[in-house]
């Protein structure tokens, strides 16, 4: 963020019209940019805001009817709350995204972190090493989901096989069909295609920190263990702090994955999945936009609370 | 530190089984796809369990072409994705040129914006772009697919290419401007040619990310005539779980991925500093 506001510091005694043409040239530069973006950011988001304070069948109304925050929350006539607030499918999708994204963000870094290490130590392979991790990278979400998915296979799935000999599972069970293991299974696959996304950031921050300030820990008679403690993990944290940030970020929004391995069942069913089911599958435009609203939101107070933390490290 | 001889081998060795065991996680379910796809369809289910081949054959390979659209699929892809590249790099070239160089109101406001924009939950415009898409007679178009990847490719591009723009010497451009040449002059002419790596960079990760795309492929396509290849890989399906072809899921799966695989261990050195650059500075 240290670079967010250039010094484009020009020689002083420029005179202020050849600044202003230039600040109008730098309009004209952007406003492709500013129409496209307001195209397909700007006007999609206020719609789906509007359409939050409909009722909108797109199948059979001809056009939204306002009915205000009714989505959102209404008074029964026994007075009771209804509407998406106190929606318990909406709740069990955000615990689902959070348990969802807590594990998998986590595992991720220490994975990731583990596998920086051994790719930063000097030895033969190393190149290889490093080359390898790309694959699971460079391999689509949608792929990914498939191939885990023929190996949790009930029958013919090389996992269901190690479950069964593990004594996990029973013939014809599998981790993804049990509803109890079933996030688990996801949190797996998630971790395995991201990790070494995480390993390549830590990675450069890892390079990034001078080898004389091991030489010198060496000198002082540091163990590498104190050395890790004391020097490496707390260099890293800007590093390590950007990744989890935007691994949450990512995991947060999670759908493809998921939805191509288990598709609408509940206990998977992450809060894209959910508003994506209310607004295609079951043509509610408005309930579904009021769920997408509120994602927007729980999106956009963590990018706030992200946006603020790294400018408080990198200023 | 000198340790004794025989640790330092345990160590070293204990190092080497920690190296295969990384390579076998990274590298397992790729391998387990490939020979999947090699495997007779007729012999999957005695065969699955095995860890080669008995005997490979591209059967499921030729499926993939003659039963299914898939060469459809691909074409549409393709399409896409290079589309999706080409008028996301032409944008972000102007406004990177803008952002990086001049100097006008609200432009840290603008930075921002662009921020925000790049981490939209897709799920967020759907609805609206579901109608925008619609309206403008894109619906089940390539144009309806390249328009609504604009969202995550244009701000990506822009963010990074300022940020490579900034680094460029303001003497190059001044001197352009001394010459008397125009701000697009100087952008073509002495900009554009010194920014090939980065343009490189995030035209790859953008093609990657278009490449790749579900929700709005899933949602903003009907049929074959626009529909692309995560859309085709994730709805290949038999009438039950049970009759999934798996032969030729993995062998579609095979043929998209080797491409990325083949790109990106061309470009990794590219890749991996147009990720952190992404990263660290948004």
């Amino acid at each position: 963020m240290a670079t967010s506001t250039p010094s484009t510091a020009r020689r002083p005694g420029r005179n202020r019209s050849v600044e202003a043409t230039r600040s109008r040239t730098a309009i004209w530069l952007l406003l492709p940019t500013i129409i496209v973006l307001a195209l397909v950011a700007g006007y999609p988001l206020l719609r789906t805001i509007y359409l939050s304070f409909t009722e909108y069948n797109i199948n059979t109304d001809p056009a939204p009817k306002g009915i205000g925050f009714d989505n959102y929350a209404f008074r029964l006539d026994d007075g009771t709350l209804s509407g998406l607030l106190t929606d318990p499918q909406w709740w069990q999708a955000v615990w689902t995204t959070v348990k969802f994204t807590v594990s998998s963000v986590v595992l991720e870094t220490l994975l990731g972190l583990g596998m920086a290490l051994v790719i930063n130590s000097k030895f033969r392979a190393r190149g290889l090493l490093r080359t390898a991790i790309l694959v699971p990278w460079a391999v689509p979400t949608v792929v990914s989901a498939q191939m885990w998915n023929w190996m949790y296979q009930d029958n013919f799935g090389i996992i269901s096989q190690w479950g069964r000999s593990l004594g996990l599972l029973e013939a014809g069970q599998s981790f993804v069909a049990n509803p109890n293991t079933a996030l688990g299974a996801l949190v797996a696959v998630d971790v395995w295609k991201t990790a070494p996304f995480m390993a390549l950031l830590i990675l450069a921050g890892l390079q990034s920190i001078p080898s004389d300030m091991y030489e010198a820990a060496d000198v002082d008679g540091a163990s590498k263990v104190r050395q890790f403690f004391r020097l490496t993990l707390p260099l890293l944290t800007p590093a390590l702090l950007v990744a989890l940030i935007f691994r949450t970020l990512d995991a947060l929004r999670v759908f493809d994955m998921p939805y191509i391995v288990k598709g609408n069942a509940p206990e998977t069913m992450t809060m894209s999945i959910y508003a994506r089911q209310q607004m295609i599958d079951n043509a509610q435009f408005g309930y579904g936009s009021a769920v997408s609203v509120l994602i927007f939101l729980i999106i956009m107070i963590f990018t706030v609370i992200y946006v603020t933390s790294l400018r408080v490290r990198f200023d | 530190m000198r340790k004794n001889p025989v640790l330092n081998q345990i160590v070293q060795a204990l190092f080497w089984v920690l190296v295969l065991i990384i390579l076998f996680y990274v590298l397992f379910p790729f391998y387990w796809a490939l020979k999947t796809s090699f495997t007779n369809p007729a012999e999957l289910s005695k065969t699955a369990l095995d860890w080669f081949p008995s005997s490979p054959t591209w059967e499921n390979y030729r499926a993939v072409f003659q039963g299914q659209p898939f060469g459809r699929n691909l074409f549409n892809s393709l399409g896409v994705a290079a589309g999706t590249v080409i008028i996301s790099l032409l944008l972000s070239v102007l406004s990177a040129y803008a952002l990086g160089k001049f100097r006008f109101r609200f432009k840290s406001a603008l930075m921002y914006i662009i921020l925000g924009v790049s981490v939209f939950p897709q799920i967020a415009v759907l609805g609206g772009m579901y109608t925008t898409v619609r309206a403008l007679g894109l619906y089940n178009t390539w144009g309806g697919l390249i328009l609504s990847y604009m969202i995550f490719t244009l701000p990506f591009t822009v963010w990074v290419l300022t940020s490579f723009v900034r680094e460029i010497p303001n003497e190059l451009e001044e001197a352009a401007v001394v010459d008397g040449a125009s701000p697009l002059q100087t952008l073509f002419r002495v900009m554009l040619p010194v920014m090939t790596p980065a343009l490189v960079t995030t035209g790859l990760l953008g093609f990657i990310g278009a490449w790749n795309e579900f929700l709005f492929a899933l949602t903003f396509t009907t049929t074959d005539v626009a529909r692309t290849v995560p859309v085709a890989i994730g709805s290949f399906s038999g009438a039950s779980q049970y009759e999934n072809p798996f032969g030729q899921i993995m062998a579609a799966s095979v043929i998209v991925t080797i491409p990325l695989i083949v790109l990106v261990l061309i470009f990794q050195r590219n890749i991996v500093s147009g990720l952190t650059a992404g990263a660290v500075k948004g």
